[in-house]
């Protein structure tokens, strides 16, 4: 027995619950941007112990399911007496999933840049942090673009993880209107071609400026 | 905080947990054995076969890898029954991490058929060598020592988003976590162990995979 028909209204519900899709995105790009490029930063660093604990993290967290970092905060929280909040939760757990996605992705673009420049930087006497500003991020920067939206995909798609603690946005909508339509088909068809529309133009942008730098360097593209 | 941790009924539970891990081992393990055959041939047919067909592949693995995986994991479990195609909760797991990781393989290797330049191609028809002989024993042997690394760690992002599958009820590690969670009510300490569990079999496979990789690819070009 169906309680409703899947028309309209239900797909205007599904987009509506797509901003959640979008805030909690952000939210995990911002956060984790920021902490991946500490990370990144701390990874090229000269100090050995800083290298090998950033390594570390970025090992576990890329090790482990991005789904059980978020049930570990989720119930993390609870044991402090808190009552579990699923959207702090998820915003927690995406930012620090992504931080070590964007160290990793950045690490490759500034180590990318030649060791000579590094050298001859450091024989006009800058020091570490003046390197970075004045001669090795100005360049990497370039090349930092199309991975880092091209993972902006992921961090979207990441972000339906948040339907299985109980928030509500565009996957768990979907579940929602499922159970009330019965019309799986067209449920989640709708829900996968609202994904498409967010992720999409984003997939595109980052290959075409990733072919782009790749013709201007001469080198093949795709390989990078 | 004064929280006691208690992981002695985790532990408890510890063949459901063995079992459970095996069954993400084994399904990722079949998805990946399905999958890497039908990505070699829809890559190849992206690369050399007819436009309409490759187009056709562009477009799967453009609707693939713009959607996520639990979505994915949803149309094959709920949306293709009422189609007409009924499935347990296993099969329809091991069918959408098929489809997930095929779309991915395909770019995967597609980048390493790139890579093989064409004058090979053209040396092994000048000595006569038919298409499928080309494809096997100059451009696919070559192209996977190319793509291994890539194709390795695609490997261990599948064993981890394999948690996902928990979601429809299908029997792998993040399910029995659940169970167990419900059973003990020890919810931080069950998906502590569930974690250090994924994290060395992340590990493990890596290991193996890279060691395998030495082996194999030891010949020189």
């Amino acid at each position: 027995m169906q309680l409703r028909d899947f028309g309209f209204n239900e797909f205007f519900f599904l987009v509506t619950a797509a901003r959640w899709t979008v805030v909690l995105s952000l939210l995990a790009f911002g956060g984790g941007g920021l902490l991946g490029l500490v990370i990144a930063l701390c990874r090229v660093s000269p100090w050995r112990s800083l290298r090998l604990f950033m390594t570390g993290y970025i090992q576990v967290m890329q090790g482990t399911p991005a789904l059980m970092q978020l049930f570990m905060i989720y119930y993390g929280i609870g044991l402090f007496g808190i009552r579990p909040d699923p959207w702090v939760a998820a915003a927690y757990a995406f930012t620090i999933s992504a931080s070590a996605f964007f160290a990793e992705i950045w690490r490759g673009c500034i180590e990318a840049i030649p060791r000579g420049q590094w050298e001859s930087a450091r024989s006009l006497g800058l020091s570490f942090p003046m390197i970075l500003r004045l001669v090795i991020l100005p360049q990497a920067f370039r090349i930092m673009i199309p991975p880092t939206i091209g993972y902006m995909v992921q961090i979207i798609k990441g972000t339906s993880l948040a339907s299985l603690v109980g928030f509500t946005e565009l996957a768990r909508a979907g579940q929602i209107i499922n159970t009330m339509t019965f019309e799986p088909a067209r449920v989640f068809g709708s829900v996968a071609l609202i994904y498409f529309v967010l992720c999409w133009p984003l997939s595109h942008l980052s290959q075409r400026l990733e072919s782009r730098i790749a013709r201007t360097r001469g080198d093949r593209p795709g390989l990078a | 905080m004064d929280y006691q941790f208690d992981f002695g009924p985790v532990f408890a539970h510890w063949p459901e947990l063995l079992q459970g891990t095996l069954l993400t081992v084994y399904l990722t393990a079949v998805a990946t054995a399905i999958g890497l055959p039908i990505a070699a041939v829809l890559a190849a047919v992206r690369s050399y076969g007819p436009r309409l067909l490759g187009a056709i592949v562009g477009i799967y693995v453009e609707i693939i890898r713009n959607t996520p995986f639990l979505i994915q994991l949803y149309f094959a479990f709920f949306a293709l029954p009422a189609l007409g195609l009924r499935m347990t909760a296993n099969t329809a797991a091991i069918a959408a991490m098929v489809v997930n990781l095929v779309a991915y393989a395909i770019e995967i290797v597609r980048a390493g058929l790139d890579a093989i330049p064409r004058g090979q191609i053209e040396a092994g028809r000048a000595l006569g060598l038919g298409s499928l002989r080309i494809l096997r024993h100059i451009v696919l042997i070559q192209a996977l020592r190319v793509v291994y690394p890539a194709l390795a760690s695609q490997f261990v992002l599948q064993l981890l988003g394999s948690s996902l599958v928990s979601a429809i009820a299908a029997e792998e590690l993040t399910a029995v976590a659940n169970n167990i969670m419900i059973v003990t009510f020890r919810n931080f300490e069950v998906f502590g162990v569930i974690t250090v569990v994924y994290l060395a079999l992340s590990l493990l496979f890596r290991a193996l995979l890279g060691t395998i990789h030495q082996r194999m690819f030891r010949w020189t070009t």
